[in-house]
C-alpha cells in the first residue's frame, strides 16, 4: 500500500511544480508586457532615441540586435557545429579530448563581463576596430561557443550508431556519412542549440558594453556603402543593442520617460526572443520534415 | 566458382581473440548460413568480409580474405569493397528519410545524379526486394512509417541499389514477426540467382530452409562446414551434432 501512496505523492508533487512554473512564467511575461504596453507602437520601434526629452524610440537598437544576431550566428554556428562534430565523431578518448572538454566547460562558466573585458582588449583594442558590431559578435561567439559545441556534440552523439553503420556499409566515406546522415538526424538538437545561443545574443548586455559599445550612430537605411559610419551594412560601426540600451536607460537615462522606455524596450526584447524561437522551431521542423518525409 | 576464400584468419579485440584460424570458401551464387551459439564469432566473421570491423577501435586481423582472388585487406579499396559487398543488419536501420531517398542514398553517394536513372534504380531495387507494390504510392513518405518487416526489406532494397555482388545478412529476421520472416526467406531464395549471400542466423530451421551451405562456429573456431544437408543430417563433428540436435546453444 505504501508504494501506492508514494506514487500519489510524487504525482502531486510533479504536477504542483509544473503548475507553479507555468504560473510564474506567465505572470512574469504578462507583467513585462503590461508594463511596456504604452510603448508597443510602430513609432517607438522605428524612431531613434532622444537623450533629454521624452518620446524617443529604439529603432537603431532594435535593428542592431537583429544584425548582431545574424552576424554572431554566421560566425558561431559553423565553429560550434564543427567543434561538436569533431568531439563526437573524430576525437579519440585521451588527454587532448579531455583537455578540450575541460576548456569548453570552463569557458561556459566564465562571467560574461570577463568575456566583455577580454573582447575590449582583443577585439576592440588590439585589432584597432574600436567599439564595433564585429567586436561584439566575436565576444558573443566566445560566450556562446561552449553551449553550441556541447549541444551539437550531444545531439550528434545521440544519433544511433546503426545509421552510421548502414551508411558505411553502402560505401560512404566518413564525410558523406556525417553530412548526409548524422547531421540531418541530429538537426532537431542542433536547432535547439541555435535557439539557446540566439536567446543569449538578444539578452546579453555585459559582454557587449565594452565591445559593441554603448552608442549607435543614427542609421540611414538608404546608405548601402559598407564603409560609411551611418550605413547599416557597416560592421565596424558601434552598435548598441536593445539589452545594452535597457541597462543604460535604466541606470543613467536622462529622458523624463526613461522608465517607460526601459519597460517598452524590455517588452519588445521579450517579444523578439519569442518570435525568433517560434520561427526557428518552425523552420527547423519544416526542414526536418522535408528531409525525413514525415508529414 | 569460389567468390570468397578465407585463409588462416585470426581476429583480436585488443587482447581477446575472437576468431581463430578460420579457413572457409564461399561459392558464388549460393547461400551460406553461419550458425552457432551467441558470442561464437559468427557476426564478427561476417563483418570481416566488408571490413566493418575497421570501425572498431583496437581490432587486429591476421590472415587473408580473398574476394575474386584479391586480398581485401591489401589490394582492395574499402569503399569499392563495400560497394561490392553489401550488408543487411540485425535490426532494420532505415535512414530517417523518405523511402525513395533511402534507396537512392547509395547510388547518390557514388555519383549518380540523373533523376531518370535514380528513379529506375529505386523502382528496380524495390521490386527486387519485393516491396514495390506496398510502397509505390508512398515513396516520398518517411521510411520510419513502414512496418518492421517492410523496413528490413527496404534495407535490402537499399543494399541492392548499389549493385553488390555479395550480400551479408546479420540475423536479418531476428527482430521480425513470422510472416515478415517468411517474406524475407522467400526473397533470399530469389536473390541467390544473382548474388552470393552469407547469412548469420540463430534459427536452425531458417538455416535449413534457405541455405545451400552451412558453417558451424563455436568459441571463435570454425568447427565444420559443408553442404547444408550434410552438416545437418550427417555431421562429422560431435559438437556440430550436439548443437544441431539442440543439446546446447
Amino acid at each position: 500500500m505504501k508504494s501506492k501512496l508514494y506514487d500519489k505523492i510524487a504525482t502531486i508533487y510533479f504536477y504542483a511544480v509544473a503548475v507553479f512554473l507555468i504560473l510564474f512564467l506567465v505572470s512574469l511575461i504578462s507583467y513585462i508586457l503590461y508594463q511596456g504596453r504604452t510603448k508597443l507602437n510602430i513609432d517607438f520601434l522605428t524612431s531613434p532615441p532622444k537623450f533629454m526629452e521624452a518620446g524617443g524610440g529604439i529603432g537603431p537598437q532594435l535593428f542592431n540586435s537583429l544584425e548582431l544576431l545574424i552576424i554572431t550566428l554566421i560566425i558561431s554556428v559553423p565553429i560550434g557545429l564543427g567543434a561538436g562534430i569533431y568531439m563526437a565523431e573524430y576525437a579519440k578518448p585521451g588527454l587532448l579530448t579531455e583537455l578540450i572538454r575541460l576548456s569548453v566547460e570552463t569557458l561556459s562558466s566564465m562571467p560574461s563581463i570577463v568575456v566583455g573585458l577580454f573582447g575590449l582588449l582583443v577585439f576592440v583594442t588590439m585589432t584597432g576596430w574600436g567599439y564595433s558590431l564585429i567586436a561584439g559578435a566575436l565576444a558573443l561567439t566566445v560566450l556562446n561557443l561552449p553551449v553550441m559545441t556541447r549541444v551539437s556534440e550531444d545531439s550528434i552523439r545521440s544519433v544511433p550508431n546503426s545509421l552510421r553503420e548502414a551508411s558505411y556499409a553502402l560505401g560512404s566515406t566518413k564525410w558523406q556519412t556525417i553530412v548526409k546522415v548524422v547531421v540531418p538526424a541530429a538537426m532537431p538538437g542542433i536547432i535547439t542549440g541555435i535557439i539557446l545561443t540566439a536567446g543569449r545574443i538578444f539578452g546579453e548586455a555585459a559582454a557587449l558594453l565594452y565591445t559593441a559599445g554603448m552608442s549607435s550612430p543614427a542609421l540611414n537605411f538608404s546608405n548601402l556603402n559598407p564603409s560609411s559610419p551611418t550605413s547599416p551594412l557597416n560592421i565596424f560601426r558601434p552598435a548598441e543593442t536593445l539589452a545594452v540600451y535597457i541597462w543604460k536607460v535604466n541606470s543613467e537615462g536622462l529622458a523624463p520617460d526613461a522608465r517607460q522606455i526601459a519597460d517598452g524596450a524590455a517588452a519588445v526584447l521579450l517579444l523578439m526572443v519569442l518570435i525568433f524561437n517560434i520561427l526557428a522551431r518552425w523552420l527547423g521542423s519544416t526542414l526536418y520534415k522535408r528531409m525525413t518525409g514525415e508529414k | 566458382m569460389k567468390k570468397i576464400e578465407v585463409r588462416e584468419l585470426d581476429l583480436f579485440y585488443g587482447e581477446v581473440q575472437a576468431l581463430k584460424k578460420i579457413n572457409l570458401d564461399v561459392e558464388a551464387n549460393s547461400v551460406l548460413a553461419l550458425i552457432g551459439p551467441s558470442g561464437c564469432g559468427k557476426s564478427t566473421f561476417i563483418r570481416t568480409l566488408n571490413r566493418m570491423n575497421d570501425l572498431i577501435e583496437g581490432v587486429k586481423i591476421n590472415g587473408t580474405v580473398l574476394l575474386d582472388g584479391q586480398d581485401l585487406y591489401k589490394e582492395v579499396d574499402v569503399i569499392e569493397l563495400r560497394k561490392k559487398v553489401g550488408m543487411v543488419f540485425q535490426k532494420p536501420n532505415p535512414f530517417p528519410m523518405t523511402v525513395y531517398d533511402n534507396v537512392a542514398y547509395g547510388p547518390r553517394i557514388h555519383g549518380i545524379k540523373d533523376k531518370k536513372k535514380l528513379n529506375e534504380i529505386v523502382e528496380k531495387s524495390l521490386k527486387a526486394a519485393a516491396l514495390w507494390d506496398e510502397v509505390k504510392d508512398r515513396l516520398h513518405k518517411s521510411a520510419l512509417s513502414l512496418s518492421g518487416g517492410q523496413q528490413q526489406r527496404l534495407c535490402i532494397a537499399r543494399t541492392l541499389a548499389v549493385e553488390p555482388e555479395v550480400i551479408l545478412m546479420d540475423e536479418p529476421t531476428s527482430a521480425l514477426d513470422p510472416i515478415s520472416t517468411m517474406k524475407i526467406e522467400e526473397l533470399i531464395e530469389e536473390l541467390k540467382n544473382k548474388y552470393t549471400i552469407i547469412i548469420v542466423t540463430h534459427n536452425m530451421q531458417q538455416a535449413g530452409r534457405v541455405s545451400d551451405y552451412t558453417a558451424f562456429f563455436l568459441n571463435g573456431e570454425l568447427i565444420e562446414s559443408g553442404p547444408t544437408d550434410q552438416v545437418f543430417y550427417n555431421p562429422k563433428d560431435k559438437r556440430t551434432e550436439d548443437y544441431i540436435t539442440g543439446r546446447f546453444g
